[in-house]
Parts: C-alpha cells; structure tokens; sequence
C-alpha cells in the first residue's frame, strides 16, 4: 500500500456503481472514464481525450443516484464520487436521449454514433425539419487549436441558432494553419471545412 | 494634495457615534423642511423630469420672498406608480401629484408655499373621490416596501441614505458582529436568491465561505434581461447604496475584498447612480483599506456586460466577467467552489442584496415575520401588460396573485377578461385563472409550472393568444441562447418551426406530441438553466391553453385574433356609412369603394396591418375581423 502512494499521496481510489458494476477509480477521474475502465460504452460526440470536457452534444448523459436523490448529468465531465451509482441506460435517459438522437437525424445523420443509436432506438426518419449545416458546433477544432495548438485560429461567432465556427482572420491562416491543419482530422462530422466553403482546406474526399 | 487626504480623513466615518451623528446632522437639515419628492426613474424619463425639475426650481427661485419655510426638491428614482408617472409626492403631508406636467409645476409650487393642495392632480378612486395621500392609494395601500424605501431620496446622496438608517447595519456589523455572526443571520433568516431559483443565500455564503482557494469574489448580478422585467434595474437607479450595503456586508461575512457588480450596459442610468454610489461610500470610509478600523479591506468595480441574456447565468455572467464570451460552463463544481478565475465565487441578485442591511438592522426574526414559512420576506415585481396600474410593486411573499392584479393593479385595462399571468420571464410559465389564488411563493409558483424569476409579472386578457405568446418567448430564447449544446440550439430552433407551422395554421395534431417531446429534450438535456427552463412556457401553454393550440389546428383560427395568416378582415355592409376613412387609411390600397357605399377589403392585397381598424370610427365600428374556417370566432 505505501509503495504504492509513494509518488502522489493525494491520489485516492474510488468506488462507484455504473450499471450495478463496481469500478475502481482515480479521484480525479470523470464518470465517462470510470465506465471505459468498467468496459461500458457511452455514446458521445464532443469529447476528446486530448482536450477539456465541454458538455455540448448531451449524448453522454446518465442518471446518477446521491443521497437517494436521482439527477440527469453529463458523463464526460461530471467528477467521480465514492458510492455514486450511476445508470448509463435509466428510462428516463433512454428517454431524453431518443428525442436527442432525433435532433440529430435532423441536424447530422452521417455520424456513426448517431446511426448506431438512431438504429438502437428504431429511429427510420426524423420528424423534425431537416437542416442544411452540418457542423454541430461540437467546438472541437476551435478547443483543439485553443487547448491544444495554442492557435486560437479558429473560435466561435454569434450566439444562439445564429452560432458559427469561424477562421479568425487570415493572419492566423498564414502563421499557422498551413502547416498544421489537424482541426480536419478531429472534426467528427468529418465535413471540415468544405461546409465552410474554405478552399484553403483540402476537402476530405481529396 | 494635503488638504484632498485632510477632506477625506474629515468625511470618513469610523465609528457608531460618528454615523449617528451624521443621520442626524442630514436629519436636522431636513427638520421642518417641505419635501417636494420628484421621480426621475427611467419608466419617466420620457416626459422630461430633469425639465420639470429645472421648472420647479425656477418657480421656487420666483417665489423666494413668500417662502416662510425651507423647500428641499430630491431628484427619486422611480416611485412605482409608472401608469400614473412622473409623480410628485410631498412631505410631510405625503400628497401625491400623480401625472404631472410642465404646465402644472407654477401651481403645485405656489399652492404648497401658501400650504394648500392641487386637488385636480389627486389620485381619483371609482367612486370619484378624491384620495390625496400617497399611502392611501390602493396602488401604494397594498404593498409592504422595505427595499423600496427611495421616496425621499436622492439616489447621488449618500447623506439621504444614511438619514434613512443607510449604512447603520454595515457599522452593526463591522463593529459588533463577527463575519459568522452575520452569516449566521442570514442564513437564520431564511433569505431565498431572489434571482429566481430560490436558492437559499446563507447556504450559498458558507459554501463559499469554507470553500479553499483565496481570493474569494463576491458579485452581484443586474444581468437583468427577461422582457418585462425591470426590478433590478430600478432598484439599483433608486437606491444603489442598499445593494452596495448589502453587497459589503456578504464580502465581510465570506471574507472576500474584492465584488463586482455586473450590470448591462444598457442600464445607463444604474450605472451611472451606482458608481456615483461607490464614490461616495468610499469617499466615508465604507469601502477601500481598513473599514470602519475593523481591519476588513473591500473593494467593488462595475464590469459592464454586453447585454447577452444568457450572461445572466451564473456560470456564463463568470465567463462574461473574465472577458470571454458570456457561455455556461459544466458546473457540476458549484460557481461557490470554483467562479471566476477559477476561485470561490458567490453570485447573488440585486434584490439578495439590498435585503441584507435590512435583516441586519431587525434582526432575522422581524424578515421572518414577513411573508410565508419557506419564502420569507418581500419580493419585488415590475407588474406590466394588460393591467390598469402599471408599475413597480413591493408585496410581501404569500399575497395571492389576485390581490396584486386585481387591488394592487386595479384590474384589467378596459375591463376585459383576463386570460393568464405570465411569471419568471421566459424561464416562467403562464398561470391561468382558476389558479389565481395561489399565493406568491417560491415554491407554490414552481409547483403551477411556473417560477418566480427575478420579477416580472405581465398580465395578458383575452385579446393576447397564447400559442402566439410561447412562441414569442421561444423566438427570444432562440435568439439569446448562447448557442453552445445541442439540445438548447437545435431544441429551440425545431420549436420555432412548430410554432410557426401551427400559427400558421398548417399544424397537424402530432405536433403537439412533438412539442412536448421537445419540451422533456429541453428540460432534461440542456446544459443550463436557459435550456431547461424553457419547456415551462411550452408546458404550461399546453397544459391550461390546449384549446387554444386545437383551435390552431384544427379549425385554422386564432381564438384571440392575433396570429395574421389566420384572420382576416371585413366590412359590416350594413354597419359602414361609406365615409371613406378606412380606404384613405390603407398602406397597400386593398379596400375599394365609393362615398356613402359600402366599402370592400381585397382579401388578396390586405397585408392585416389593422390601419382600417383604428381608422374607422368607433360609432360605426364597421370592420370586423373574423377567424377559422367558417369565420366562426370560437
């Protein structure tokens, strides 16, 4: 046991519930981390090992039990806790997440994430209004150039349904954009940037 | 320079005794003095009050040699009765001049130097008589103002404050209370966020308060944006030293130097009062190093937001502060751990805020004496829409809905019938009328579906059409989201289509499933509260205005006669004299007709503006509007 601790004596192990399995984890672990150890899968489309958790696709919800009292977070970044029990498939995150998967049938239905679950919960068609973009503003080339890269070539503009990714001004672009382009490679819609009309960018079908 | 820092040694007040002194060295100024109270509040800016101040001034300079007594004009901030505004109200006798005009200031200036009243400028009951006090004015009658005490003061003037008992509770507690002893007050108090979560402050203050990581902040959130909501605003230009008070004494107890008060730019005027206010408080000593020689350092600056509705969340008005774009943040680590640059953080409302000299000074147990067990205290609403007083209104928690419609707010304007209250802004929900008596209360407005929010209350009458309504608010929410999870942007942008479908009236049956499929998307997946809190316009709509929603959809016609693809216009052949008002009065020239004929509306050209319906003159009354498949109204 002291061997063990002997680099970090902060680090502690928790235990927690996920699915009435028990898994045993670092403190500082999230609860969608915990479930990878435990091997079980929770969808998600925003998150990305290699950059903070944002809390914006909700595919990642559970229903978690503290204290008697449920409530209906975000794996990705919600922190672990010692007898937290989680449940990755509770009826009412099956049922949020349902509704959730048909957004995005509407929104971005190529997504093999989204087609799996549209296929779990027999979605054939959306009833929602299709829509032409298909960027889900997922935010993960402009948090990867930021966090990662130290860019910030890329950010967000406006707000609400009028929200956009967009190319902060060509300085950007030819300081470093040329030789790095690796927002391409981590947008999961895998449409970067054509959808953009950013010529600049090679289109992935290339 | 030595002379600067010898005023200022002279100004600051450090002890009980010094203050006491002060209130009553202002009080002696005032003794015997006639108080001529104008409001000046922004609800009155329109009629000019800086020229009816100028005016009053001048008359008051004219008439010097007739004046026996001393005259003092305070420049208020809003006095409440916005309907009726600007008002004038004079001590000591407390008379009420209620719509006052340029004209009327050379009379109301020679008859209280000759100590006689205008009465034409009395507040006039139904009966017709005549009630000069202010106190006696139903509007006034049947509120319970202790936040709102700003009639008899100059907001820019520390001194009236203090003259009030302004500041005697943070000498209280600088001086004899310990930074638990005034947590422990609050929290013994009972004081609920008046924000409109309801959120207990004290536990708010201790969490902050124990949690590790130094500085700590404290902030104040005037990010006030709901349409129809205007309390925070007005409390701060009234009186912006109870929320600085307040705000100070919350940095003593959690042990916190520095505060922020986050307030929109576009509230030019509270800006303005409350940084005059920060001045003058520093000015005495109340801010800066070494407070009331207590050893307690604070310092407060304004952050100007730039009007984003969201920032008013307390994770994104933290984000907004340290310079990014106002977005909420995953806080599954409370903003009380970990806020503003990442350090222990409490946010309250404005309204928290001012509560808090008043607890101090009378105690936890006198707050708790007002209103209900679970909502103690007052609650201030700005109460708009279809409603004969208009204005800002103080009443303690637990008064019915009723009693501020119908007594505090006179009824509905031109006597029609009322449909619904909407509470909490677009966060709120629509409360209809068999649940009128339910008493205000934190809890008792969540359970109707609805919420408290932070103040504004619009009354609608069966002219307004509550699919018309939600969508209204879902438009602003679509707008004013910050546009950062799914479900928030793409759940409200799929409800606009809806609506616009059903409103339209091409909406089918299913889409009231597909509203409340949404609705649970919402409320269960959003990221903040913005997301989750707009189901409740949606729900509530739903849940007391079904038919309504049918109406659209099954007999393409709006009960209310708003939505415009599915009303339209007539002339009565038998009502219209041919007097050819109504065709000189259409933009796109669709009505055709002769004088003393009839007069036809193409049906094709009208763009359903409702010119024809003002221009037609109210003894003929002849264009009727008519709705739904068979015209039938239902």
């Amino acid at each position: 046991m002291n061997n063990e601790n002997n680099n970090d004596t902060s680090k502690k192990k928790i235990n927690l519930l996920i699915d009435n399995i028990t898994v045993e984890v670092d403190d500082s672990s999230t609860v969608l981390g915990a479930a990878n150890i435990a091997g079980i899968h929770i969808p998600t489309l925003c998150f990305h090992e290699k950059v903070k958790p944002y809390g914006a696709c909700r595919l990642c919800l559970v229903e978690i039990e503290k204290r008697g009292r449920s409530r209906i977070v975000a794996s990705c970044a919600y922190p672990v806790e010692d007898n937290l029990k989680v449940y990755t498939e509770s009826p009412k995150v099956e049922a949020i997440r349902k509704n959730l998967v048909e957004l995005y049938l509407a929104l971005f239905p190529f997504h093999s994430e989204i087609k799996a679950l549209a296929k779990k919960y027999n979605l054939r068609k959306t009833r929602f209004k299709k829509e032409n973009n298909y960027c889900i503003l997922c935010g993960l080339c402009v948090r990867y150039c930021a966090e990662v890269k130290g860019y910030n070539a890329i950010g967000f503009v406006g707000r609400g349904i009028n929200k956009k990714v967009t190319f902060i001004p060509d300085s950007a672009y030819f300081k470093y954009c040329e030789n790095c382009m690796e927002c391409v490679d981590i947008c999961p819609t895998g449409v970067f940037p054509s959808n953009y009309g950013m010529e600049r960018f090679p289109q992935i079908s290339d | 320079m030595e002379l600067k820092l010898v005023i200022e040694i002279k100004n600051k007040i450090n002890s009980v005794d010094k203050l006491k002194e002060k209130a009553h060295e202002v009080e002696e100024n005032y003794k015997d003095c006639i108080e001529i109270s104008l409001c000046s509040g922004t609800g009155c800016k329109a009629y000019l009050p800086q020229e009816l101040y100028r005016l009053m001034l001048e008359e008051l300079d004219k008439n010097k040699e007739k004046i026996n007594k001393k005259i003092v004009v305070h420049k208020t901030g809003c006095l409440g009765y916005c309907e009726k505004g600007p008002i004038i109200i004079i001590y000591p006798k407390e008379l009420c001049y209620l719509q006052v005009k340029s004209e009327d200031i050379p009379e109301i200036v020679e008859k209280t130097i000759k100590d006689e009243v205008v009465e034409r400028l009395f507040y006039k009951d139904d009966n017709g008589a005549l009630i000069p006090k202010v106190s006696d004015i139903p509007f006034y009658k049947y509120q319970n103002r202790i936040i709102l005490i700003n009639s008899r003061m100059d907001p820019r003037n520390i001194d009236d404050y203090i003259r009030l008992g302004g500041y005697q509770a943070l000498v209280k507690a600088l001086t004899a209370m310990t930074p638990d002893k005034v947590l422990d007050e609050v929290k013994k108090a009972n004081l609920r966020g008046r924000g409109g979560g309801g959120f207990p402050a004290g536990d708010k203050w201790e969490t902050t308060k124990n949690a590790a990581g130094e500085p700590k902040y404290v902030l104040v959130n005037a990010s006030e944006g709901n349409p129809g909501a205007f309390p925070n605003r007005l409390t701060i230009e009234g009186n912006p030293h109870s929320v600085l008070e307040g705000l100070i004494l919350a940095a003593y107890a959690i042990g916190s130097n520095q505060g922020y008060i986050y307030i929109k730019q576009e509230y030019s005027l509270a800006i303005e009062n409350i940084n005059i206010a920060i001045e003058q408080a520093r000015e005495y000593g109340f801010l800066g190093k070494n407070i009331l020689n207590s050893g307690f350092n604070f310092e407060v600056k304004v952050h100007k937001g730039a009007g984003a509705y969201v920032s008013g969340e307390s994770s994104a008005l933290n984000t907004a502060i340290e310079g990014k774009a106002g977005e909420p943040r995953l806080k599954y680590i409370h903003t009380a751990v970990s806020g503003l640059w990442g350090k222990p953080t409490n946010l309250n409302n404005v309204e928290t805020y001012a509560n808090v000299p008043q607890i101090i000074n009378n105690g936890a147990d006198w707050f708790m004496s007002i209103g209900t067990k679970g909502s103690a205290g007052t609650k201030i609403f700005s109460l708009v829409g279809k409603v004969k007083n208009t204005g800002l209104v103080e009443v303690p928690m637990g008064i019915t809905l009723r009693d501020i419609i119908y007594k505090i707010g006179g009824g509905i304007k031109d006597d029609k019938k009322f449909k619904a209250v909407q509470t909490g802004g677009p966060s709120g929900g629509v409360i209809p009328e068999h649940l009128l008596d339910l008493p205000v209360d934190f809890d008792e407005l969540t359970k109707a579906g609805s919420m408290m929010g932070s103040g504004g209350m619009v009354v609608m009458d069966e002219d307004d059409c509550m699919v018309n309504l939600a969508y209204y608010f879902i438009k602003f929410l679509s707008e004013e989201s910050c546009g950062k999870c799914v479900p928030c942007r793409e759940g409200l942008r799929q409800l606009i289509y809806v609506y616009e479908r059903i409103m339209e009236g091409k909406g089918k049956i299913e889409d009231l499933k597909l509203l409340e499929d949404l609705a649970l998307v919402l409320e269960g997946a959003s990221l903040c509260a913005l997301g989750s809190t707009a189901q409740n316009i949606v729900l509530t709509t739903l849940k007391y205005f079904r038919q309504e929603y049918e109406a659209h959809i099954y007999y393409h016609s709006c009960p209310a006669l708003v939505c415009k693809p599915l009303i339209n216009y007539e002339i009565n052949k038998e009502k219209c004299t041919g007097c050819m008002l109504c065709v000189k009065s259409c933009p796109v020239n669709a009505i055709s007709g002769e004088v003393k004929k009839p007069h036809i509306i193409d049906q094709n050209t009208c763009i359903k503006c409702d010119a024809c319906v003002e221009a037609c003159p109210e003894k003929f009354s002849a264009i009727e509007k008519k709705t739904g498949l068979l015209g039938v109204k239902l």
